[in-house]
């Protein structure tokens, strides 16, 4: 009885802290005490459905009947507890991260930053858990809208125009493309809830599923498949923290998420293997990871060169999804973790390279080594990761995903992902290298040994530590990839 | 001893009130009257709405002064008008509540009196017109309706004397319209000679080609149009909409239109019959033609007001797009999501326009740039406008969703995916007029920072948040909206 | 088209009627002028129905002598339906009426075309 409310609770906790947060604004360390205790208890309540799990469980919860033969209900598979476990486990070092951040740079509105990360959180555990696509629908939706104000929160002009950006491209795409793909699937087979094996096989013929599967995959623009990735880009005016939120964990890995969700649970694995219903998406999923390589190479902000590098890695996962092999499913789900610890641990350093210097051109950051060298050591770890080099959390999803390509017979996609692991070394490892290398050519880095504040870099340390520990002990996350399909 | 009389009842009530009112005084009596009354009408209207909706219970028949059809005016309620009924009296109850405050400032003392009078009687129309099952009879309740409405819009004159002018507009369209409706029904008197909804639909049953029929067809859709502002004939609303007294608009985009809906449904579905109406007419063709150019055309009017109650306005021109393509469609999905749709923007829209009427109360006006920076100095009403527009937008888990739910399901059965396309644009375009008003709110700051300005009083918050609310509530747990929607669909002939 | 004129000039005529109100009512710039169109238009519309009431050589149906005779009687309906439309249609004209003469006061005029600058479209 108890574990079965547990996943409505996952949701609730952050809920409520997002209403604690808004009322105790006033009182500013009272405020960032009660988001950690959220967020500690947000984690804690989410692993404990991870044994459960493992074992077989399914633990589901009804919430209310929609509509007729709609309900909004929760429940807990393994692919959905990989995604939940990362982003409230990040979420508790993101919160630390925070606070050193906002106090640092001065932020206004911290208390509407908290809240709206707390909702964010419960959207993307709602996504994480959701048992349908209507459900689903839901709560993607109300994690655009409640990451608009973190993305907005500078309110300059510029902020502003890429707030809307950002919301204009996710609610169109999720609007236009992905609600008429969940209405239709509706329309054709009676039902919205997720199955093993899918729901689509029988009930339409391969052409509809492949137009389907395209909809579905672009209707995600969380997954910022091109050319509906330039809201990530834009986006990059937001404080640090919301950077690697959104860019890291919770906004970007919901897109590939729920574009892995509905290839085995809405489509099937078996029938897009069987008919080749994601040649038109392998085409333009592999075209985005090289493209957006080339372009990542070419921007000197280091904030957008790891937007780039993030709508890169992203569509790995998208290829995983629609290649049409159970091997991709197993790849993808451990590139979202792998990915995840590597790209946070980026996105933190460029975020202490702000806070203690103010820099944020990639030029001007040669020598930071001698300057920051926690941090740059930090960066060279997560970059190693995102390459997918051992000993390095980031090998193991890769390797999966280049016998994946194998499995489904797409040896063009092996070289894909070759191609654009140099690309990543070409782009991230100059950084770090050049940071412990080269003579400090910006005035700032003259100085001595100056990090960004311990709650900066504590997180930071320990990301990096993540992406090391995944290479161990890869188990923690490939016990649930494994279980994903039965 | 009520029981048997409650269909007359709930025009009667009101009716006796409206002339009350009038012998009321200068004070708050008559508001009294008006609270009463309404509230009384919804428990009336909701109890009926339980008899009808009962398995397999018949429609609800009540002959006026004991004349029974064919001769006499019968009152004839089914799922459909039940429905319409309850929304009508359950707003102009809600509405009541917001009124003392909201009229107390808007139009001068001596003229409350009048004001509840009028607004009784436009009352008594609404509910008459939705009730009544002969066809002449709905033309003289839907001129008390008229004849009301337009002076509830000149009393705006106080705030704005445009109000003026916006009344006459309205008037002059509206008379129009309901003549040609007036029109319509005599030709089909002449043609049938009866003016029972139920005989005139036995009786057409077999005259779909002839030319008498036909014209009326031509004139009833014709004044329909124009009462319910099918765009393009939607030229009076907006001014009237932005000039009448604040919680008038509130009240008329609520219920007006809504009952102008529901005329249409009855004429189309139930005297024409689908067979005439789809079948040999094909009045889907230009139906749902006409409703994607008010859901794109009028959407995108709306982004470019900066006053907000004629962007609401033009929103509500677009949202009768919607109701009147789900209507075209004339398949099970899209008409329950039109008739869900008439209640869920009834809802939305009521409370979005009750919320400015808070604005306007603390603010006198409701422009955009009126809004900027109110997220922090009215907190409650700003949450209420942004959760109304998130509504219209139909974003998840409001009652908007719901609507678009069906309403794209059921483009999808009638194999028209283009218009649900088109219906998903119109969202979109929804979220563009409605994120304009949500940044003045929140990311702006205000015009002139020094005005002290506080949260509106209870009064005014209470019945906002109420139908706000509510609009929240059956985002999230539709399936009495739906299941009534469903049912009114199976009464209009359109089964599963 | 002979027979027609002959014994349906009425209906000819209340359609003529109805498009002179009609234009009038929508498309005269003077407020007043309006008012007087659009009673035009509404009457046009009782002439309609009582026209189709009529019956050659009808008489009313209260005249029981002539009834029982065997003489046609003219159908009452339609004209108690237009003793109630006409009761609308004055109603409808006190309140345009009422409405002219506080634009007048507020506006100085009743020209549309002068109020247009004041109204915002």
């Amino acid at each position: 009885m108890t574990a079965a409310i547990t996943p409505a609770l996952a949701l609730a906790v952050p809920g409520l802290g997002a209403l604690l947060v808004g009322l105790t604004g006033r009182w500013p360390k009272l405020r960032e005490t009660v988001t950690l205790v959220t967020a500690l208890a947000t984690f804690a309540v989410v692993a404990s459905l991870a044994p459960g799990v493992l074992q077989g469980e399914r633990p589901a919860v009804d919430l209310v009947e929609e509509v007729p033969g709609i309900r909004l209900a929760l429940v807990v598979e393994p692919l959905g507890m990989i995604y939940a476990l990362i982003a409230s486990f990040l979420w508790i070092f993101n919160s630390i991260y925070s606070f050193g951040y906002l106090r640092a740079n001065r932020e206004h509105k911290q208390t509407r930053y908290y809240t709206c990360f707390a909702v964010a959180i419960a959207s993307a555990l709602g996504i994480a858990f959701s048992a349908n696509l209507f459900t689903l629908f839901l709560f993607y939706e109300a994690l655009t809208f409640s990451t608009f104000p973190l993305v907005a929160h500078k309110e300059t002009p510029e902020a502003i125009r890429a707030g809307r950006i950002y919301l204009g491209i996710l609610v169109f795409t999720s609007t236009c493309l992905m609600l008429l793909a969940i209405i239709w699937t509706y329309a054709v087979t009676g039902t919205v809830d997720f199955r093993e094996g899918g729901i689509l096989e029988g009930k339409v013929t391969p052409a509809v599923a492949a137009v389907l599967l395209v909809l579905f995959v672009l209707g995600t623009g969380k997954a910022a498949v091109m050319p509906l990735h330039f809201w990530l880009p834009a986006a990059m005016v937001a404080p640090t923290p919301v950077s690697a939120l959104l860019h890291a964990v919770a906004v970007v890995k919901a897109g590939v998420f729920i574009v892995l969700k509905i290839a085995v649970f809405t489509v099937g694995v078996d029938f897009i293997s069987r008919e080749r219903l994601g040649d038109a998406l392998c085409w333009l999923a592999g075209g985005t990871v090289i493209v957006a390589s080339l372009v990542a190479l070419t921007k000197d902000n280091l904030k957008a060169r790891l937007a780039y590098s993030t709508v890169s890695q992203l569509s790995y996962i998208v290829l995983a999804a629609v290649m049409g092999s159970r091997l991709g499913i197993v790849g993808g789900s451990l590139h979202i973790a792998m990915h995840a610890f590597g790209k946070i641990t980026l996105f933190f350093c460029a975020g202490a390279i702000y806070t203690a210097h103010h820099l944020t051109e990639v030029s001007d950051m040669r020598g930071i080594g001698r300057v920051m060298p926690v941090t740059t050591a930090c960066f060279l770890v997560g970059a190693l990761s995102v390459i997918g080099l051992p000993p390095l959390g980031g090998a193991w999803s890769k390797w999966f995903l280049g016998l994946a390509a194998l499995e489904a017979d797409r040896i063009a996609l092996l070289g894909v992902f070759l191609v654009s692991s140099l690309l990543n070394v070409a782009y991230l490892l100059p950084i770090a290298i050049r940071g412990f290398i080269d003579e400090p050519t910006h005035a700032v880095l003259r100085g001595g040994v100056q990090e960004a504040p311990l709650a900066c870099v504590l997180p930071i340390v320990v990301t990096a530590a993540g992406c090391l520990v995944l290479f161990v002990y890869p188990e923690l996350v490939f016990q649930f990839s494994n279980q994903i399909l039965r | 001893m009520i029981a048997p009389h409650l269909p007359a009842l709930i025009v009667v009530v009101p009716l006796v009130a409206g002339l009350v009112a009038l012998f009321l005084g200068r004070g708050h009596l008559p508001w009294l009257l008006t609270l009463l009354v309404t509230w009384a009408v919804f428990a009336l209207s909701a109890t009926l709405l339980g008899r009808v909706l009962v398995a397999g219970a018949p429609p609800v028949e009540y002959a006026m002064g004991s004349w029974p059809a064919p001769w006499g005016i019968v009152y004839r309620v089914d799922a459909v008008n039940a429905f319409v009924l309850t929304i009508v009296s359950g707003i102009a109850a809600v509405c009541a509540v917001f009124a003392r405050l909201s009229v107390a400032a808007e139009i001068p003392a001596e003229r409350w009196r009048f004001f509840y009078s009028a607004w009784l009687l436009c009352l008594t129309g609404l509910l008459g017109i939705t009730i009544t099952g002969d066809a002449f009879n709905l033309y003289v309740l839907l001129e008390i309706a008229s004849l009301s409405t337009y002076t509830l819009v000149a009393l705006g004159v106080q705030k704005d004397r445009r109000a003026l002018t916006a009344a006459f507009r309205y008037l002059i369209l509206g008379t129009v319209g309901a003549t040609f409706l007036l029109l319509g029904i005599g030709h089909l008197y002449m043609k049938t000679g009866t003016l029972n909804m139920v005989d005139l639909a036995d009786r057409l049953a077999g005259l779909q080609s002839d030319r008498v029929v036909l014209t009326a067809f031509a004139l009833i859709v014709t004044g329909l149009g124009l009462k319910v502002a099918l765009f393009p004939l939607h030229m009076w609303l907006p001014n009237a909409y932005t000039y009448a007294p604040s919680v008038v608009t509130a009240f008329l985009a609520a219920t007006a239109t809504k009952v102008g809906a529901y005329m249409t449904f009855r004429f189309l579905f139930t005297v024409f019959g689908l067979r005439v109406t789809f079948d040999f007419l094909s009045a889907d063709v230009f139906l749902i033609g006409f409703s994607c150019l008010a859901i794109l055309v009028a959407s995108v009017l709306a982004i470019r007001q900066n006053n907000i109650k004629r962007l609401l306005a033009y929103s509500s021109v677009a949202q009768i797009g919607y109701i009147m393509l789900g209507l075209g469609l004339h398949n099970h999905a899209s008409v329950t999501g039109a008739v869900v749709h008439v209640f869920n923007h009834a809802v939305m829209k009521g409370g979005l326009f009750l919320a400015l009427g808070a604005v306007v109360y603390r603010l006198g006006g409701a422009t955009i740039g009126e809004l900027r920076g109110l997220g922090r100095r009215m907190p409650l009403t700003a949450a209420a406008i942004v959760v109304g527009g998130m509504g219209l937008v139909g974003v998840p888990a409001t009652a908007g969703f719901i609507s678009k739910w069906y309403l794209v399901a059921g483009c999808l059965h009638g194999d028209a995916w283009p218009l649900a396309v088109v219906i998903l644009v119109g969202s979109i375009l929804a979220l563009l007029y409605v994120w304009r008003v949500v940044e003045a709110l929140y990311f702006a700051v205000p015009e002139n920072p020094s005005l002290p300005v506080r949260e509106a009083p209870l009064a005014l918050l209470v019945p906002t948040w109420v139908l706000i609310g509510a609009s929240l509530y059956f985002g999230l747990h539709a399936t009495f909206t739906v299941a009534t929607a469903k049912a009114a669909a199976v009464a209009l002939g359109v089964g599963e | 088209m002979e027979w027609f004129l002959q014994y349906h000039y009425n209906y000819l005529i209340y359609v003529v009627l109805m498009m002179i109100g009609l234009y009038g009512a929508t498309a005269k710039p003077n407020l007043v002028k309006k008012v007087i169109a659009l009673g035009m238009f509404q009457t046009a519309v009782f002439l309609f129905y009582i026209s189709m009431a009529v019956k050659k050589g009808g008489t009313a149906p209260i005249y029981w002598e002539a009834l029982r005779e065997g003489q046609p009687y003219t159908n009452p309906l339609p004209h108690v339906l237009i003793l109630t439309a006409i009761v609308v249609s004055v109603s409808t004209t006190a309140v345009a009426l009422a409405l002219v003469i506080a634009i007048k006061k507020e506006f100085g005029t009743v020209e549309a075309d002068e109020l247009g600058e004041f109204e915002e479209l």
